[in-house]
């Protein structure tokens, strides 16, 4: 919403500085977005007057002026034909800066005569696209005044941002009356007297709606003025318009501008002499089509509000009128509309047709039904003054819709929602300053509401009223009560998984990245996401339609990005939501990795201590099992399992799981088909846990329980096994460790080799077995038994043989 | 005796002169071998008087025991000398770079070390942490919340919607954190305190805007808290979070469908040079919306009005993080750019708490 500030001070009679009237705006819910004052480029331009004007002795288009200041006579080359002895102008002095040809002007010679400053245009001012001529000022501009002074443009803009509960201050009275209720100044009467008419109109007005369609539009009020004259508005009501950025029409237009913003109080002007028969509002037929002011043609529905007359469409209601019908300076009978609009209807109109006007916008937040015919006296008054002509007697359909509305408010809520201690008399003077009234006896009032505020119903919103007139930064500060003793810890389960994931995995190395939770949806697809209810109805592109089923393909996409900047080692990782399906329940919480390239935990890339090998899926099995470790499972516990999903190397990959039934994630190299539809080259390995997935820890006892230590040594022996190549490494150590589980202590691999030496199809795994005595040192006879027992086990199990 | 002390000399100067290891060992064998010279000299013994040879038999042993410590010290000093020699062939290149380990070279997002940050300020008000799903229904993200069909505010969301279901609804992402005010006041009786940070979306995408980004809401329900009591948590979390001891804020009116009344809260700021100094100076930022959760949000969840009161608010995290770690580029967050994350992101070991200092 803008306004200037002369604007504002026909409403409001202060001696505020600017400065004030725009901290308060601020501080009282009219925030202020902009302040533009035109004046200042305009610094150092004064009123000239040209004393004398002379053909240039060597250019035919230029003339020698001489102008005085008022304090100084200059010579001037000027190119402007309309220039001549007498008359009066801008004048730009040297040194000054002129706007609309970038250029500071500086002393100079022009085909050899000197000039001294210029004397401008509208175009050079930026003011319009007018270059016809130089500006030429009425007799009146006092010669050495400012510039900005005389042209009217000393008025500094005001834009501010209304919330959607303030229409009444889309139009400048009703930011006057909030500025006079915080104590800036006094609200100027504002009486719109009635119009009398000299005769009835001829133009029947109708509302043809079913009951209970009727609030689409409520009352329709309607005058004709005959026989003026259109043309273009005076200057100054121009100049309001084109200083908050309305281009002027014609008068009739304008006047209907003027009034949307100075009152909130939107109004159409038909052109009578192009309408056939009785004009109506009602709802849209299916097929109807108009061509609307804005050059569009809109085809109307069944659900939007029209006016119409008995040959075709109009207009919009509240939204916009038809370029038929409009007002042209030819235009000699008008019909003024004045109406209320529901605010619904409005809104669902203008989003349809993606429609944004000044009506619209009013409309849609609730003008003040009770000025809909003070505004068409206002219009009709301000018609006859511009434009002459005889107005009729108003023609009314309906009746404004009943504004009324009591609210019973203890005073005592004030203080109760806000902690501001206000006398009764304080509370009163604000709200009466904002045009409420208050009647009864404390401590509950009743509180009427003015027409204007369709946003307050109710106690709470008079609360706010109080409040922000009263000024929030009178409210104190008060410290809230705190638990007695130090403060319990707050997180949940889940919250503290992820917050150790997440250090846990920075831990080793890995960065983590926040990447988005919507993907294109083939790369959805790829990780058996892209079903259609994850798919977004109106995505800001198709690159991020589909709700990710998984952290992993933000990830590789990542990883693609950095190898084209140049790292080609990296390590990310992601902890949070993925999709299931769009319910709550179906989200779940995952943590993420991957490592391309040669970023392993103890470094990457070459060094001469030995370049670093691609990270493969042990990397990524370290990664997931040591932050499941940390997060509390027994790494014993967990089984490796193969059938990954399809993303990830049939063969190189595995299932993380707890039991049969609960799969806490997956890991290993990704499939080279998964790179390549993400454009990677070479190798990716990564890992997925769901958080969600890991069972709730028991509450245990803060106690660790007592360490079993032995003091007897330790035994260590070895065993190299020949395998079949597809033994699992896994199978081979459980068999050894149940040979005695009271003994064994640890069973490591320490060698898997295949190739020279051992047959085809086998290879050989070697292992260590430590056992750890309890009570007594073990004999060499009890140390045998038990390696008879591994080699036992171990054969039985995998079908292998002991290596001579 | 003339004869042992010449012997005593001859075999002193023989140790000393010992060049290293094995002829040290010659001059042992040749001294205190059986067949040595002072050994040759015991033979001698059985053709003595008793009484001569008790004082030959000391002195000789006095010999022993002096040749022998000379040649256990010179042996000490060859074997140092030895090592001292291997030892200085052993140099190494100290000036090698070394790898220094995965410490170093994790990171934790700024967005992640920021809520951590948030959860630790709250967590000491006695505030906990609740959370709920991003896709949300039309009710939990704005009916409930007193945003109607057709209300203006709406259109100021720029929501991004999901396929209409055959019942005509048709599921969301959440706009604001606010719907959690909903789910936890629906779950929970009062009082209640909580903050509920997480994802957020508006179908909006420029300069200053992405389409997803980071909010946290605050909720406190109960019979007492009023807007005094707002003033004071986001002052001194402000104090705490920018880690100064005072802050130039205000607040000022405005308005949101689920609060009322309600605020819009500004700190002052002053720009020097690239950067921005927070808590003082003449400029202001807007951080953050809040006010009094509006009554009909609280009939929507069927609590009281007229019993129960309190306040909510909304902050961006994103911002925040931007404010106080400088960083200028929002959409620069989630591009998962290893130079912006290695340059901006913090160790795993950087925990924020209270008695240690947030970012420190």
């Amino acid at each position: 919403m803008k306004f200037t500030l002369a604007w504002l001070k026909d409403h409001l009679e202060t001696d505020a500085p600017l400065d004030e009237i725009l901290d308060t705006l601020t501080m009282i819910g009219l925030e202020v977005e902009d302040v533009a004052d035109p004046a200042a480029s305009l610094a150092g331009y004064v009123v000239a007057e040209v004393v004398s004007a002379e053909k240039h002795p060597d250019a035919d288009k230029l003339q020698v002026c001489r102008v005085t200041t008022g304090k100084e006579e200059l010579q001037v080359v000027c190119g402007a034909p309309n220039a001549r002895a007498g008359m009066k102008g801008v004048f730009a002095p040297v040194g000054a800066y002129v706007p609309g040809i970038d250029l500071t002007l500086k002393k100079v010679k022009i085909r050899g005569v000197e000039s001294n400053g210029m004397l401008c245009s509208e175009r050079e001012l930026e003011l319009s696209d007018e270059h016809t001529g130089i500006i030429e000022l009425s007799d009146q501009a006092k010669v050495g005044v400012s510039a900005a002074d005389a042209l009217g443009l000393d008025d500094p803009v005001i834009d501010i941002a209304i919330t959607p509960n303030r229409p009444d201050c889309l139009g400048v009275r009703g930011v006057a009356r909030d500025l006079a209720a915080a104590g800036l100044g006094t609200l100027k009467d504002d009486t719109v007297k009635a119009i009398e008419g000299s005769f009835e109109s001829p133009i029947g007005i109708e509302l043809r709606f079913d009951a209970d369609e009727a609030d689409a539009c409520p009352v329709f009020a309607g005058r004709l003025v005959r026989n003026i004259k259109n043309g273009p508005s005076p200057d100054w009501l121009q100049q309001r318009l084109k200083a908050i950025g309305l281009r002027p029409i014609n008068a009739l237009v304008d006047i209907t501008n003027y009034i949307s913003y100075d009152r909130g109080r939107p109004l159409h002007v038909y052109d009578a002499d192009k309408l056939s028969g009785t004009v109506c509002a009602r709802l849209g037929k299916k097929g109807e089509s108009f061509l609307a002011l804005d050059g569009n043609e809109y085809e109307v529905t069944e659900r939007m509000c029209v006016i119409a007359d008995d040959a075709q469409v109009l207009g919009l209601g509240g939204v916009m009128g038809g370029e038929a019908t409009g007002c042209t300076e030819a235009t000699k009978n008008v019909l003024i509309e004045s109406a209320y609009f529901s605010p619904l209807r409005t809104a669902a109109t203008g989003r349809a047709l993606n429609i944004l006007s000044d009506a619209r916008y009013r409309f849609e937040r609730g003008v003040d039904p009770a000025f809909v015919l003070p505004g068409l006296d206002m219009a009709s008054a301000m018609v006859i003054e511009l434009c002459g002509g005889e107005v009729s007697e108003p023609t009314l359909a309906g009746a404004p819709p009943e504004a009324e509305r009591v609210i019973e408010f203890d005073l005592s809520e004030v203080a109760r929602l806000t902690g501001l201690e206000l006398g009764e008399k304080r509370i009163k003077q604000v709200l009466g300053a904002l045009g409420f009234w208050l009647s009864g006896h404390g401590p509950t009032f009743k509180v009427a509401v003015p027409p204007w505020r369709p946003d307050v119903g109710q106690a709470v919103d008079l609360v706010e009223e109080v409040m922000r007139i009263v000024g929030v930064d009178q409210v104190e500060a008060k410290a809230m009560s705190r638990a007695s003793g130090i403060a319990r810890p707050v997180l949940t389960p889940l919250q503290k998984r992820v917050r150790r994931g997440r250090r846990t995995l920075a831990g080793r190395g890995l960065v983590e990245a926040v990447t988005w939770s919507f993907i294109p949806r083939n790369e959805a697809k790829r990780f058996a996401g892209g079903g259609d209810e994850l798919e977004l109805a109106n995505p800001i592109s198709t690159e991020m339609s589909s709700m990710r089923p998984s952290l992993l393909p933000g990830l590789v996409a990542a990883v693609q990005r950095n190898h084209d900047r140049g790292h080609r080692d990296c390590a990310l990782f992601e902890i949070g939501q993925a999709y299931r399906g769009a319910k709550p329940q179906d989200q779940y919480t995952a943590a993420a990795g991957v490592r391309a390239g040669s970023a392993k935990l103890e470094g990457a890339g070459r060094d001469w201590s030995g370049a670093a090998k691609p990270a493969d899926l042990y990397d990524a099995k370290a990664d997931a099992l040591s932050l499941l470790a940390e997060l509390g499972l027994d790494a014993k516990q967990v089984q490796i399992k193969r059938l990954a999903p399809d993303w990830y190397h049939p063969g190189r990959s595995g299932v993380l799981q707890l039991g049969p039934k609960i799969v806490l994630g997956t890991f290993g190299e990704l499939h080279p088909a998964t790179l390549r539809a993400f454009g990677v080259d070479g190798s990716v390995s990564a890992f997925e846990i769901d958080l969600d997935s890991l069972p709730q820890a028991r509450r245990k006892s803060t106690s660790r329980g007592p360490l079993v230590h032995s003091d007897l040594l330790p035994v260590t022996r070895d065993f190299a096994f020949l395998l079949d190549q597809a033994v699992a490494a896994g199978d081979v150590v459980r068999a050894a460790a149940g040979a005695d589980k009271a003994l064994i202590s640890d069973v490591s691999v320490f060698d898997v080799f295949e190739g020279q030496g051992v047959a085809e199809g086998k290879k050989s795994l070697a292992i260590e077995v430590t056992l750890q005595p309890r009570d007594k040192t073990l004999t060499d006879n009890e140390i045998e038994a038990v390696a008879d027992k591994v080699v036992a086990e171990v054969v039985k199990a995998t079908g292998g043989e002991l290596r001579g | 005796m003339s004869d042992l002390k010449t012997l005593e000399t001859e075999l002193l100067a023989a140790v000393e002169a010992a060049a290293d290891l094995s002829a040290l060992e010659e001059v042992r064998v040749r001294a205190l071998g059986k067949k040595g010279q002072v050994s040759g000299l015991m033979k001698g013994l059985g053709d003595m008087a008793p009484e001569e040879r008790k004082s030959y038999g000391q002195n000789i042993n006095g010999l022993k025991e002096r040749i022998g410590e000379a040649l256990g010290e010179r042996r000490a000093g060859l074997e140092a000398e030895d090592m001292a020699q291997r030892l200085a062939s052993e140099q190494a290149d100290i000036s090698l770079p070394v790898r220094v380990g995965p410490l170093a070279e994790g990171r934790v997002h700024p967005v992640s070390q920021v809520m951590d940050e948030i959860a630790e300020i709250f967590g000491d008000m006695g505030f906990s942490i609740a959370e709920g799903p991003d896709i949300e229904t039309d009710e939990n993200n704005f009916t409930a919340l007193n945003i109607p069909p057709e209300h203006p505010a709406r259109q100021e969301h720029d929501t991004f919607y999901f396929g209409g279901q055959p019942d005509g609804s048709r599921a969301l992402l959440r706009t604001h954190t606010s719907p959690v005010q909903i789910r936890t006041m629906r779950k929970e009786k009062p009082p209640i305190r909580i903050i509920a940070p997480g994802r957020v979306y508006r179908c909006d995408s420029d300069q200053t805007h992405t389409p997803m980004f980071h909010q946290v809401e605050g909720l406190v329900i109960d019979e007492e808290t009023h807007l005094g009591h707002l003033k004071w948590v986001l002052e001194e979390f402000c104090k705490a979070f920018f880690e100064v001891d005072a802050i130039k804020m205000r607040f000022r009116a405005s308005h949101f469908p689920f609060t009322e009344p309600s605020l819009e809260v500004d700190i002052g700021y002053a720009k020097v040079g690239d950067e921005l100094r927070i808590g003082q100076g003449e400029e202001w930022l807007e951080i953050l919306g809040c006010g009094m959760v509006h009554p009909n949000v609280l009939a929507n969840v069927d609590l009281d009005p007229n019993v129960y009161q309190g306040f909510a608010f909304g902050v961006g995290i994103d911002r925040l993080a931007m404010l106080k770690y400088g960083m200028p580029d929002l959409r620069a967050f989630f591009a998962a750019d290893l130079a912006w994350l290695k340059h901006y992101g913090f160790s795993s070991l950087n925990v924020p708490t209270l008695s240690g200092g947030l970012s420190s």
